[in-house]
């Protein structure tokens, strides 16, 4: 892969974050490690990710609402979401808000990765086209 | 808020709530084995319903104290009943025989008292027929004429003739000289001046002696009658009779032949001859009545115990007194009889209704046992329920729990593997021990929530025991302790120093503060607070105060909340959650009051007893 894929894991769980973060970064990710979603926040509005893997169960501010504020900051952002008790309801509303996925703990790592690829791949499809809406627009209003 | 449909939530209670419920259903099965009927066992059967069990256990099943005394309910209501239906039937039965006993011994003394009336005038009119005679010839005959031996002879012998009974017939003159004579003996010429009857007659005109044997060795009495003359000068006639004729009217009663009559004197000899009681001029064995010139029938007992029925009269103007004796078996059997009636049938309704008051008192006492027995048993289902329910509701959360550590243990496996696949120089022992070692602690973590949620399904079993009342509680809320951190709920305990131990059971007591812990748990907001606080009331009581700044409870509500199948929490609850709690805190001894200010929040009192409540017997 030419590019490594970049991306943000949220969990609050600090020993389950960095072995995961730890056997992402071994399968060849580029991971950012989060523990709270206010500090998921800060970190998407640093910089670009390819994909977000985000504990659904958290103190204060939880996944979902972590969702759509993530969303606000970037609406292209591909959010994966990860939890230990997955119920049809929250699959459901989450997906309504704009998340790609949704992965239930224990993950299998395989499973994760194809879940970030498709991520990367989603995203890498919707910059082109944005592009090419962008050039398409650009072109119509030179009048070319 | 934890989910209740977790996956894996099944593989952790299932086996808990299974083996619970097997031990629960064999205890309560084993005690209620008089419902179960074999064919061999319906002789036990058989025996349990005559002594029923309500008798001889008054405990109901999980140790639980039946709703009343049944033993003693029994015992009233057998005296209660038993005593409205015996005593009218006593009263009756004594009022029935007292009258039945005056009627039929008026009846049967009546008859009796009729004969020696009869008897006695006949033996009056014997006597003045005798005397009417002797007047008769008196007044016929002149004085002198009397006095001549050969005219008086003449005149005895028209008497006999007439009249039979004369023994013997004398005249005598105002000095007691006997001038003329005519019997059996030479008496003429004798002196009766000081003789007793001859003062007597002085004064009476009238004299009848007793019977005595005189002379001639023959039972005969005298009748003498002074006639006066001119010149206040008089002279007595006077006539020995045989006293055989007393004793023929007497018998001629022709009394049954185990009664008796005779004639008796003043001083209780004999005048005639008696069946039972001596012959004539003998004692009589029985005693000399009272005086009474009408004829009197009374009860007394005869000289050879018996009870015997005495008529008698005394008998005017002779020393005589007639009397009947009959035995009063004979004469009172057909009362006797009646009364042996009138007490079988009292006797045999007593045992009748005795036992149909037993019968009915124990088969009514019995139903009742049985419904309040059912009623435990019922109880004791819904509280082992409502105790499966929480588990269940408490199991979706530490599933979700025990999760956590799963994913790290999944990690740190993969991990591992991974490790394993890196180029040899990469591969170091010490970050596969360090992942191990993690693997275990997660491990562990995993083992200490299973405990405690195997450890709260375990007391299903009442044992009273010394325990640590604020220790429970906070075991009991670890076990809520995720969803107080996922749903930023914070809670308080809070404890006065020298709190003591209660002694109590932890079973029902994790059941009661589950039970309010999630309700206050479902009342409030996330980033809510509940405190709970222990407080001493009394020495012998504690307060634990649960306090949640919830929604409240609608004052309109406040009256139902402790009602079974009452709820707020729509689909979410089952209304049985508030009851039980009750039932199990009142069974603990202690109680449970509440205050809710609606959108304000509510707080649960609990007051508990801290040594064992006494067992009180009288379950009122």
């Amino acid at each position: 892969m030419a590019e490594t894929i970049k991306v943000l894991a949220v969990d609050d769980d600090q020993d389950f974050l960095d072995a995961f973060a730890e056997r992402m970064q071994i399968h060849g990710l580029s991971v950012t490690k989060a523990t709270s979603g206010i500090e998921a926040l800060s970190k998407a509005e640093e910089q670009t990710f390819d994909a977000v893997i985000l504990d659904m169960a958290m103190p204060q501010m939880d996944g979902i609402d972590t969702l759509k504020r993530l969303r606000k900051i970037n609406p292209d952002l591909q959010v994966i979401l990860l939890t230990g008790h997955a119920t049809i309801d929250k699959s459901v509303e989450a997906i309504k808000l704009g998340a790609i996925d949704f992965l239930e703990k224990p993950a299998e790592i395989d499973a994760v990765m194809d879940r970030i690829k498709a991520a990367k791949f989603a995203r890498m499809l919707l910059v082109e086209k944005k592009t090419e809406e962008r050039i398409k627009k650009i072109i119509s209003d030179k009048g070319w | 808020m934890p989910e209740r449909k977790g996956v894996r939530t099944d593989e952790i209670a299932e086996p808990i709530e299974s083996s619970a419920r097997s031990r629960g259903r064999t205890r309560i099965a084993g005690r209620a084995t008089g419902f179960s009927m074999t064919s061999e066992s319906r002789m036990a059967s058989l025996l349990k319903k005559l002594y029923p069990r309500f008798l001889y256990e008054s405990v109901l099943p999980g140790g639980e104290k039946a709703l009343f005394n049944y033993r003693r309910i029994w015992w009233q209501a057998i005296w209660g009943v038993a005593g409205v239906a015996l005593i009218p039937l006593a009263v009756l039965t004594v009022v029935h025989h007292l009258q039945y006993r005056r009627a039929l011994t008026a009846e049967i003394r009546y008859p009796l008292a009729r004969l020696v009336s009869n008897t006695e005038r006949t033996i009056s009119s014997f006597l003045v027929e005798r005397r009417t005679a002797m007047d008769f010839v008196v007044s016929d005959t002149s004085f002198e004429q009397l006095a001549d031996q050969n005219r008086l002879t003449v005149l005895f012998h028209h008497l006999r003739k007439s009249f039979g009974t004369f023994g013997d017939i004398g005249v005598i003159d105002d000095t007691g000289y006997q001038l003329a004579y005519v019997g059996p003996f030479k008496l003429r010429g004798k002196s009766y001046k000081n003789q007793n009857w001859f003062v007597h007659i002085q004064k009476n005109g009238l004299y009848i002696s007793d019977v005595f044997r005189g002379y001639r060795d023959e039972p005969h009495f005298v009748i003498a009658a002074r006639h006066d003359k001119a010149k206040g000068s008089f002279y007595v006639v006077r006539a020995a009779i045989d006293a055989a004729r007393l004793t023929q009217i007497v018998w001629s009663l022709e009394t049954r032949p185990d009664s008796d009559a005779f004639v008796i004197n003043h001083d209780g000899v004999l005048q005639t001859d008696s069946r039972f009681n001596g012959n004539v001029l003998e004692r009589c064995r029985i005693e000399v009545p009272p005086h009474s010139e009408s004829t009197v029938v009374r009860e007394l007992t005869g000289p050879d115990g018996n009870s015997i029925t005495q008529g008698y009269v005394y008998i005017k103007n002779t020393p005589f007194i007639l009397m009947v004796i009959k035995r009063t078996e004979a004469l009172m059997g057909g009362w006797w009889k009646l009364r042996g009636t009138l007490v079988a049938f009292f006797l045999a309704s007593v045992v009748g209704i005795l036992v149909a008051v037993l019968i009915a008192v124990t088969y009514l006492v019995g139903r009742v046992y049985e419904a309040d027995f059912r009623r435990t048993v019922a109880v004791h289902k819904m509280e082992h329920a409502n105790k499966m329910a929480s588990i269940g509701r408490l199991a979706a959360g530490v599933a979700h729990e025990i999760n956590n550590p799963l994913a790290i243990i999944n990690e740190k496996a993969g991990l591992i593997k991974d490790t394993l696949t890196l180029p040899e120089a990469q591969r170091t022992e010490e970050r596969i021990i360090k992942h191990i070692d993690s693997i275990l602690q997660s491990v562990e973590r995993c083992r200490v929530i299973t405990h405690r949620l195997l450890g709260f399904a375990r007391h299903v079993d009442v044992v009273f025991e010394p325990l640590d009342l604020v220790k429970l509680v906070i075991e009991v809320l670890s076990l809520l302790g995720k969803e107080a951190y996922h749903r930023n709920v914070r809670v308080t305990v809070n404890s006065v120093e020298d709190f003591p131990q209660i002694e109590s059971d932890r079973g029902q007591l994790e059941q009661i503060f589950l039970n309010i812990i999630n309700n206050a748990f479902d009342a409030v907001q996330d980033g809510g607070k509940i405190d709970i606080v222990f407080d001493i009331i009394s020495e012998g009581m504690v307060a634990v105060e649960i306090t949640d700044d919830g929604c409240g409870i609608k004052p309109e509500k406040m009256q139902y909340i402790f009602e079974p199948f009452y709820t707020t929490k729509k689909e979410k609850g089952t209304g049985l959650g508030l009851s039980i709690t009750y039932g199990l805190v009142r069974k603990l001894g202690g109680e449970i009051s509440v205050r809710s200010t609606e959108d304000k929040g509510t707080t649960f009192k609990l007051k508990l007893p801290v040594s064992l409540p006494k067992q009180t017997e009288e379950a009122e």
